[in-house]
């Protein structure tokens, strides 16, 4: 058993060097650490989550909704209970809806220009695309507060705030539609027009349904932000009122139980809706 | 000549062009609607804000235009605490979500195997719900008889007085929380690029796994840590809901004074000069960052 | 150079004066070639000497500067790519991702409203030995697969001409021998005209029956493979097909068929049908296995080919080299040239010659070719190829 005990204790006499200290500690840290500290960000982002679930099912002492009183499910049988909460839910999905579809638009036009046409301006129009994103909210939204004030057309409400919402959303629909297109191969297009089918047939038949999951991903993304934007907003409602809006005035009162379900129930359609779509690629490639 | 062939290589001319006569009208029919939008509610918004900036009067009698430089001038003296208080609390945040997403990024790029697309699933998935509803769960973790501070309280590990809301920690940990997915993602995009022989080549070459991480991993994950942290840096800096929500008028940010100026006290040009003032500041900071960062690549 | 190209009835695709630039680049040159019905043939050249330009003006990808392209009787220089009876086997296959084999390969039945389609794909399918993938997706297909679709999704509408764009370049040799031989039965069966574009001398070789050779946006000889080969008319082609030696030599006179020439001083003799050359100054030129080395030892005992009026030149071995079928000799001519020897090892003799040895180079007259000098005095640098790695010829000197 000589040998057995050899290979357990390894070579006794040799006293070469092993890794330095930083490596053996970092090779530690890699192994075990980063798992580690990985799992403890998840669950930083998860608390909150939980939180929100959570007080969706309690029954608050007092008008406050932050302590912990008993469980109920009167809060998801009664969404629409507290006054003006499902109205500014109805308000915000339908600017969301009409934002996601105006700046779906618009982004993708700009982005099969951008990825797929030569014209002169298209550093100015890459910029142009680029400063929405880099502006702190505050600033786009005060000063299209400014432009409203000064040009006084149109009064603050659904309306202003439809178009900056679809002011914000290009942009990222923009990039999103773009990454797509700029990966797909150009050969695809070329060989359908060798193959008999016209621009528009080629169009339709290649290029639309292969840009599909980039211009779906972006409505989704445009729809979210929209959906969610408090700030922007915040400047150019007038006394319109969304869920944010709504959620931010009762942050003043206090917060009743329902809207932890609207914000429960909004985690969930969106897992839903990604779960869903991953389900459904992984189904099509894997289909025989 | 050889240069020319050079260029040109062995791959089969522009393939981008396979359509003759294209009509030059169409990239500009294409972009007209989108950039005609982005140029009547973003720059006209930005040149309105501008000149807004120096306009003189009151709300009761009205602002005129005018060129009053002096509205710069006030409204930073009277507000410069709170501009370096914004700029201080997101560099912080930038600070702690990049300490943060770098183990998650690095290990969902790089120990995640079949679980990658769950993981990046679930690092978006707390975000789909409301950022107002999300801030808010964070006053009943961290409120005075919350979830967490309460159950300490009650076995006297902490004393009755002890508070973590309404302090800059609460105002800096909302911040860092509610942009973690764009420190994240942008990190992750970068390491996930990395060639893995990349970092066998380094370990062959006498590099041990610290300076292999030093040497090799950072520096090519570069790119994501410069946009990751300018896409967090940019919204934390502007932000105001969670020094509202979290914290106190004594943690008040620039955005804080900016919504006030403007929806409450109703001092346009004031607002309008801290607004553009910020803007152009994070500009400023942007450009030398990137410069020295030495990368294009921002989105 | 011989731009013309095959006489011929019945050209399948006549290209007049093609010409095409991108910006200062001139990437054809006024080309004119025919290609005859039924034919396959292939655009052989360096990358970016335009064989690849070409076959995109053809497809309608690309729009030429000038010049015209003639498909049997019509003239489709203008005609979008839609409307061209052509099709293409793209490089990298392009095969559309989110169709699967049986819609990828209908795709332009389809669109020219044709019917019994599922038929139609069965046999093509059976063509390319893929019965049975229909409802496959292409990412499922390895790249032999892959090739094949692309190959099926082009034949199917029985195009005036097929275009294949180095359609084997992204398989693995063993696989790429494979599909050559298959290729190539499939041009017969079908019947069809078959241009292929590559920049490998082998592949064209193995299976086109007509060889143009590009250089720079030009062809720089047209001709069969043996023809090619055996009696290549220019520097590029000497060098690009295969391996050269060239030898600058004057012409001193004739002597019955046979052409004298005079190279450093030393006589050749080649059979005078087989020269291309117009002046006196030319390049002679000899394939490498064509050469067979005689150390002092057989000149001694007296080599019996030596004495049937071969070519012989005399020089000392340099370097030596065994790659398997032969050894591969570099001899130093007496003006400093260096020139390569293939030498089969049939032989079980072991002693080979060594480096420092005097040998003595001799051929066959009817296996040197010529050429003229003047016609290269601009001449173009030999182009590295991209397989072996081989000496070449110094054509300074």
């Amino acid at each position: 058993m000589a040998s057995a005990a050899t290979t357990l204790t390894g070579a006794p006499g040799a006293t070469r060097r092993g890794p330095s200290l930083p490596t053996r500690v970092l090779r530690f840290v890699s192994r075990h650490l980063v798992a580690t500290a990985a799992a403890l960000t998840l669950l930083y982002m998860f608390l909150p989550v939980f939180v929100v679930v959570l007080f969706s099912f309690n029954d608050p002492a007092g008008r406050l909704n932050y302590t912990w009183n008993s469980f109920t499910v009167s809060n998801w049988a009664n969404v629409c209970g507290v006054p003006g909460m499902c109205d500014a839910v109805w308000l915000s999905i339908q600017i969301a809806l009409l934002a996601t579809v105006v700046a779906t638009g618009l982004g993708t036009l700009i982005a099969f220009a951008l990825a797929r046409h030569r014209f002169r301006g298209r550093a100015a129009t890459n910029l142009l695309i680029f400063l929405p994103m880099a502006t702190p909210e505050v600033v786009m939204g005060s000063s299209m507060l400014a432009l409203f004030v000064n040009a006084n057309l149109i009064a603050l409400g659904f309306w202003t705030i439809l178009l900056a919402h679809v002011m914000f959303c290009i942009s990222f629909v923009v990039v999103t539609v773009k990454a797509r297109l700029s990966g797909m191969d150009a050969r695809l297009e070329q060989a359908a027009m060798d193959l008999y089918a016209d621009e528009w047939s080629t169009f339709r038949r290649i290029t639309l349904p292969l840009a599909m999951p980039g211009i779906v991903a972006a409505a989704l993304l445009a729809f979210a932000l929209s959906f969610d934007d408090f700030i922007i907003t915040n400047f150019n409602s007038g006394s319109t009122v969304t869920f944010p809006m709504y959620v931010w005035g009762a942050a003043q009162r206090g917060v009743p139980p329902q809207v932890n379900v609207i914000g429960a129930l909004m985690f969930l359609v969106a897992l839903a809706v990604v779960l869903g779509g991953q389900l459904a690629n992984a189904a099509r490639t894997r289909r025989p | 000549m050889s240069a020319l062939t050079a260029v040109r290589g062995g791959a089969p001319p522009a393939p981008a062009e396979p359509v003759r006569r294209r009509r030059r009208w169409v990239p500009y029919a294409l972009l007209l609607p989108g950039l005609v939008w982005l140029a009547v509610f973003f720059l006209a918004p930005m040149a309105t804000l501008f000149s807004t900036s120096l306009q003189v009067g009151s709300i009761d009698e009205g602002y005129r235009p005018a060129f009053r430089v002096a509205n710069y001038t006030e409204a930073l003296s009277a507000f410069s605490e709170q501009f370096f208080r914004s700029f201080g609390y997101a560099a912080m945040a930038t600070v702690l979500a990049l300490l943060v997403s770098y183990p998650l990024a690095y290990a969902i790029a790089f120990k995640a195997g079949r679980w990658k697309n769950v993981l990046l699933v679930l690092v978006i998935a707390p975000f789909f719900t409301s950022f107002l509803v999300r801030t808010l769960a964070w006053t009943a973790i961290l409120g005075d008889q919350g979830l967490l501070l309460g159950q300490l309280k009650e076995i006297g590990v902490l004393s009755p007085d002890f508070r973590l809301l309404a302090r800059p920690f609460a105002v800096i940990l909302g911040l860092t929380y509610n942009f973690l997915p764009f420190m994240t993602l942008p990190l992750y995009a970068s390491l996930e690029r990395i060639d893995r022989r990349l970092l066998e080549a380094a370990g062959d070459l006498y590099s041990s796994a610290f300076t292999t991480f030093r040497k090799v991993t950072f520096p090519l994950s570069l790119p994501g840590v410069v946009a990751g942290t300018l896409l967090t840096f940019i919204p934390a800096a502007g932000d105001y809901i969670n020094q509202r929500l979290l914290g106190t008028p004594r943690q008040s940010m620039i955005g804080t004074v900016i919504d006030s100026q403007f929806l409450r006290v109703l001092d346009y040009p004031s607002a309008a000069a801290l607004s553009f003032t910020l803007m152009v500041s994070i500009v400023v900071l942007v450009w030398f960052y990137v410069r020295r960062a030495g990368t294009e690549e921002l989105v | 150079m011989s731009n013309s190209g095959v006489a011929g009835a019945g050209a399948a695709l006549r290209l007049d004066g093609l010409t095409k630039r991108f910006g200062d680049f001139l990437a054809v040159d006024d080309l004119h070639l025919d290609i005859p019905e039924g034919s396959f043939f292939a655009l052989l050249g360096p990358s970016g000497c335009g064989k690849t330009t070409t076959l995109r003006m053809v497809a309608g990808l690309e729009a030429p500067t000038s010049g015209r392209i003639i498909l049997g009787e019509e003239d489709v220089t203008d005609r979008r790519p839609y409307k061209r009876p052509v099709n293409t086997v793209f490089q990298s296959y392009a095969l559309f991702p989110h169709l699967d084999i049986q819609e990828n390969i209908a795709f332009g039945l389809r669109r020219r409203g044709q019917k019994d389609i599922p038929r139609q794909v069965k046999e093509t399918l059976e063509l390319v030995q893929l019965a049975g993938y229909e409802r496959r997706r292409p990412s499922q297909l390895s790249g032999g697969q892959q090739q094949r679709v692309a190959l099926a999704r082009a034949l199917i509408n029985h195009p005036r001409v097929l275009l294949l764009d180095e359609p084997l370049g992204a398989l693995d040799l063993k696989l790429r021998r494979q599909m050559q031989l298959e290729l190539k039965r499939i041009q017969l069966e079908v019947g069809l005209t078959f241009v292929h574009v590559t920049h490998d001398q082998e592949e064209a070789m193995t299976m086109a029956d007509t060889i143009a050779v590009m250089n720079a946006g030009r062809v720089e000889q047209l001709g069969d493979p043996a023809s090619l080969y055996e009696s290549p008319a220019t520097v590029f082609v000497a060098n690009f097909l295969g391996q050269s030696n060239l030898v600058q030599a004057r012409v001193s006179g004739r002597s019955g068929n046979d052409l004298l020439l005079d190279v450093a001083g030393q006589r050749l003799a080649m059979p005078a049908d087989r020269s291309r050359a117009t002046s006196e100054t030319v390049f002679v030129g000899v394939r490498p296995e064509k050469i067979h080395l005689a150390t002092g030892n057989a000149r001694e005992t007296g080599d019996s080919r030596s004495a049937m009026g071969a070519n012989q030149l005399s020089g000392v071995i340099t370097d030596t080299s065994f790659t398997g079928t032969s050894t591969q000799f570099l001899v130093r001519t007496s003006w400093g040239q260096e020139l390569v020897v293939f030498a089969q090892n049939t032989s079980a003799e072991r002693r080979s010659a060594t480096p420092g040895e005097t040998v003595v180079l001799h051929w066959h007259p009817a296996h040197t070719f010529a050429f003229d000098r003047s016609a290269e005095a601009d001449a173009v640098e030999p182009v590295a190829e991209e397989s072996a790695p081989v000496s070449r010829v110094k054509v300074t000197g």
